[in-house]
């Protein structure tokens, strides 16, 4: 098979995975768009872990084998993704990554926000001391 | 919604076509269209359980992928930890964090322009040169299967074992992890104000101190000096 | 020791005092009043010492160069004549009193250590001056003196009226400072030295180029410190300054330093008519301007003040009329007793709690509280009043003497229109110098109201020593008239008969004439009650003087005067009273002159520094500004914008590291 077809499917994967990281409001969209990210690096780590086990006869598989370490790690990845994000519901009251703006010049609270979010400034950024503490 | 890059990928398909494409490659076009398919789906639909859902038939391709590379175990493995626990997790939040059934309208932020232009930039970059520089390479998939069960695992457990027992650390840490990190919310969402108030009391305001306009000198004319 | 010796250490020992004194003040506060006291009172002795040893006979000259200039060498330089060693006797006599009248004055006062200091460095500088045989030595001494006024009259710098007195004083004598300068690079330049022997030399051989503009230029510095016309309006406004330092400063030394310069360089100015009938001219407004306006003054130290101004004014005219022994006679008898009315009239203050002269009419008993201050004031106004046989007498009659002299022809050093010009405008104001002494004893001795507060007897520093300086106002006239002579160019001076006869019945007459006004105006005292009165039963006297001085102008409406209809003053001057407390307006036009077009100049200054070059430095500023506003725009906490920015460059760099690889 030529090795352009995986290679380029996993191209377009990945690039389709970019785009939903990038563009994506919920949190958890995000992360789904990590998964495919992870997943196009996957197909392109066996298609040349096939490829060069023949070609080079290499025998050390590594190709498999750190396929094999991604997906752990990407499941690992993922519950403590999502147990941020829970974290950051049960905070904010939202999931919304537009809303998490502590780092913008001149932060204040939303005044837009209707839900109970509104916590004040400093008892926010106490409770997220606390929770990464 | 139906994929509208079919073109560019049969014409990329189109270009390499001096070599006859086996099944395999015919199969795995096929199948790599619609895990494309799924993944754009994914990635740009509104309703977010759907999202979800369409995740799995692309991890699901993907997997097919795997087995067309001969890559078995491998394929069995996405199977079973993607679509079986990461799409069950990412439910799970999906439900925890209310998200809504059906249509949402601000399912794609403000980004989603400047996020297009990265991605399409991105995507052709990266096709252009894989392709350029794979343009006569192929994969010999005759012969016994690089990624069957046997091989993999006598891989692994001869050359890998280290990274193995690392990673099975760092499964046990992100486990820890998931608990603290869930258990020190919920303890705390308990009692809120108190504790957030007085971790960030901030300094008392300065009282302004009177002072003598004379200073530290003290002279007794200074009575008069008051005027 | 040699006298030359022993003059240096005159001016040494204060010196050595004052930078003691200012070291220790704070580390060892035990030792600051014999600090204050001992250097010169060691002065003293010396000083009288040299007097004794130089006698009269030839000056002591002794010099050695400081530093070559490369065109007029500086030296450091001792001219000891009669005239220098006398003064030097008087400044020395009254800075001691000074002192130690101030050990009782500002007994609790927390800045007397610095006050102390800068009293004994004031007294190094005006010895200096006496002593020095150098121009440019005499210039250090003469600004040090300056500057030790300031501070000295800022004492009570708590007080605005301090704060403005001690500014204008310093800049008013700064003034006539320039010209001063100027004066005498021209005339060491004409001279070839600044040593006063060579330059008295160059003018007695007729070498002096400009006589006229050298002596009109000096002639500014002295009036600027001796507080002649048109520059003596610091003199009254200083009286914001502690009395001691009025009596030390502003009565006998610092302002006589002027008519000593001018008596030590009279060949200078007597080398041009022009400036003597200047001086002559001069003199006889400050005079006759002076008595009138001490006339109508409410405090009684700025009664003093003017009364300093006139005084010198005699002394400038009998230098007028080219008699350096009568002006230099006067400034020795004036430096006593008008110490001696200073030191009285703080003692008067601290019984009565006030400066006023309004309040203290309306207070009865006052010269039973005070029987030294009463009896030793007397003994001052009538010297002052030149009364025979005080020491004013003697002095006063040597100067009008002399200007007789002059005026009916009998000399060549000066012409005949100065000296009826000195003799008139000499006799008028002793009429009004008697009238304003009278006002202020019956004002303040014969009062009549409530009874005065007693707080208790006086200190016994400040009463030992006006006894003291009783003594050669009584006395040293009578006895000095004969001998000083001998110390001083030889001219006589004995009273004359006729200026004699003329002066003391002017003075009678004015004395007699405002007590019959008193005695019409008194009854008026007790239908209109006036006056705000310091308590301070514990306090010293520096205190009550300080919370005196403040308290006149809320109290009175006006610094200077106060609406009292039973001042007999009203009487006597009639529709020029008004003026004359204000000292004629020569503080508004001069505020008209200088003061407001420097402001308006600051005003103008301000707004050009605020609104055109401000503006080009805040417009520089924009522009990093709107940069800075543009960047800040980026930073929207957005995550996704971040990682988009990133990856995007990303997207670029690797196009562009892919075109270059494949050489593109």
């Amino acid at each position: 098979m030529h090795l352009a077809y995986p290679a380029v499917l996993s191209a377009l994967l990945f690039c389709t995975g970019l785009y939903g990281v990038l563009a994506r409001r919920n949190a958890i969209l995000v992360l789904m768009s990590v998964e495919l990210m992870l997943n196009a690096v996957n197909l392109n780590l066996v298609a040349f872990d096939v490829w060069l086990s023949r070609a080079a006869q290499e025998t050390l598989h590594s190709g498999q084998a750190l396929t094999l370490f991604t997906i752990a790690i990407a499941a690992a990845e993922i519950g403590i993704g999502l147990a941020i994000v829970l974290a950051v519901h049960r905070n904010r009251g939202t999931a919304d990554i537009d809303r998490l703006r502590d780092t913008a010049e001149g932060h204040e609270s939303d005044p837009a926000d209707g839900s109970d979010s509104d916590a004040p400034t400093t008892g926010t950024a106490g409770e997220k001391a606390e929770a990464t503490a | 919604m139906s994929p509208a890059f079919t073109p560019l990928t049969s014409a990329a398909a189109e270009t390499h076509g001096f070599l006859s494409p086996t099944g395999v490659e015919i199969a795995f076009l096929l199948v790599g269209l619609v895990t494309f398919g799924a993944a754009l789906v994914t990635v740009t639909t509104k309703q977010l359980v759907h999202a979800a859902l369409w995740l799995v038939v692309a991890l699901g391709g993907l997997a097919v992928e795997y087995l067309l590379l001969t890559a078995e175990f491998i394929a069995w493995v996405q199977v079973l930890i993607y679509v079986g626990s990461v799409v069950v997790l990412l439910l799970f939040g999906l439900m925890l964090t209310r998200a809504p059934i059906g249509r949402s309208p601000d399912a794609d932020s403000g980004n989603r322009w400047a996020a297009l232009t990265v991605a399409v930039a991105a995507a052709a970059a990266l096709v252009w040169v894989v392709v350029d520089a794979f343009r006569a390479t192929w994969i010999d998939l005759d012969g016994a299967a690089a990624g069957s069960t046997e091989a993999t695992g006598a891989s692994l457990f001869q050359n890998w074992v280290l990274p193995f027992e690392a990673l099975s650390v760092l499964l046990l840490a992100a486990l820890v992890g998931a608990i603290v990190l869930s258990r020190k919310a919920k303890a705390e969402s308990s009692s809120p104000p108190v504790n957030s108030r007085a971790t960030t009391q901030s300094s008392p305001p300065v009282t302004e101190s009177s002072l003598s306009v004379l200073g530290a000198r003290e002279n007794p004319a200074d009575q008069e000096g008051a005027r | 020791m040699t006298t030359t010796t022993l003059a240096v250490l005159v001016p040494l020992l204060p010196f050595l005092g004052a930078a003691a004194g200012l070291l220790l003040g704070r580390t060892a506060p035990g030792f600051v009043r014999p600090l204050a006291v001992l250097p010169v009172l060691g002065s003293l002795g010396l000083a009288a010492t040299v007097a004794v040893r130089q006698g009269g006979d030839h000056a002591i000259d002794a010099a050695t160069e400081l530093t070559p200039t490369g065109s007029v060498p500086i030296e450091l330089a001792l001219h000891i004549d009669g005239f220098a060693a006398l003064v030097a006797v008087l400044v020395a006599f009254v800075a001691t009193c000074v002192q130690i009248y101030s050990t009782g004055y500002l007994h609790d006062d927390p800045r007397y250590p610095s006050y102390a200091a800068l009293v004994s460095l004031f007294t190094s500088a005006m010895l200096l001056v006496v002593y020095s045989g150098d121009l440019m030595l005499l210039l250090v001494g003469w600004e040090i003196m300056g500057i030790c006024s300031y501070f000295l009259v800022g004492h009570y710098w708590e007080t605005p009226e301090a704060r403005a007195a001690s500014l204008k004083a310093f800049l008013v004598t700064k003034l006539g400072d320039v010209p001063f300068l100027i004066g005498l690079f021209a005339l060491a330049t004409d001279a070839g030295s600044f040593q006063i022997t060579k330059v008295l030399g160059t003018v007695a051989h007729g070498g002096l180029d400009h006589p006229t503009l050298i002596a009109l230029l000096l002639l500014a510095g002295v009036a600027g410190k001796s507080a002649q016309f048109p520059l003596h309006t610091w003199l009254p406004d200083a009286m914001a300054g502690p009395t001691p330092v009025s009596a030390l400063i502003h009565a006998a030394t610092m302002v006589a330093a002027g008519v000593y310069f001018i008596a030590r360089l009279l060949p200078v100015f007597e080398a041009s008519r022009a400036a003597m009938v200047v001086l002559a001219v001069m003199a006889a407004v400050t005079m006759a301007g002076s008595a009138l306006a001490a006339l109508a003054q409410d405090d009684i130290k700025r009664v003093l003040a003017y009364s300093t101004i006139g005084q010198l004014g005699y002394m400038t005219g009998a230098l007028a009329v080219g008699d350096r022994g009568a002006a230099v006679f006067h400034l020795l008898s004036h430096g006593a007793f008008k110490a001696l009315l200073f030191l009285a009239a703080g003692v008067i203050i601290h019984a009565a709690g006030t400066n006023s002269l309004a309040a203290m009419s309306r207070m009865s008993n006052l010269r039973h509280r005070v029987p030294d201050a009463f009896w030793t004031m007397t003994v001052a106004l009538l010297a002052l009043a030149a009364i025979p046989p005080f020491s004013g007498f003697f002095s006063k009659e040597s100067v009008l003497g002399a200007a007789e002299h002059v005026a009916t022809g009998h000399t060549q050093h000066a012409p005949g229109a100065a000296g009826w010009t000195v003799l008139v405008a000499g006799l008028i104001t002793a009429l009004l110098t008697a009238a304003y002494a009278t006002r202020l004893w019956l004002l303040a001795f014969r009062g009549r109201g409530t009874e005065a507060p007693d707080h208790g007897r006086q200190p016994l520093t400040m009463t030992v020593v006006l006894w003291v300086l009783a003594v050669p106002s009584l006395a040293v006239g009578a006895l000095a008239y004969r001998t000083l002579p001998d110390w001083f160019d030889g001219r006589d001076l004995t009273p004359t008969l006729t200026t004699s006869v003329l002066g003391t019945g002017v003075a009678l007459v004015g004395g007699l004439v405002t007590y019959a006004a008193w005695r019409h105006t008194a009854t008026l005292a007790a239908r209109v009650p006036l006056g705000a009165v310091a308590a301070h039963p514990e306090g010293d006297a520096g205190q009550v003087e300080a919370e005196a001085i403040a308290s006149h102008q809320p109290a009175y409406g006006d610094v200077a005067r106060a609406p009292d209809p039973s001042d007999p003053a009203r009487l006597l001057l009639g529709p020029l009273h008004r003026h004359a407390a204000v000292g004629f307006h020569l503080d508004a036009v001069y505020s008209a002159l200088f003061v407001r077009p420097v402001q308006a100049g600051a005003t103008l200054v301000r707004f050009l520094d605020r609104e055109v070059v401000e503006t080009y430095v805040r417009g520089a500023g924009a522009l990093p500004r709107l940069l800075g506003a543009a960047v800040r725009r980026a930073q929207t906490g957005n995550l996704q914008t971040y990682v988009s920015a990133l990856l995007a460059g990303t997207v670029v760099l690797v196009v562009a590291a892919v075109l270059v690889a494949t050489g593109a």
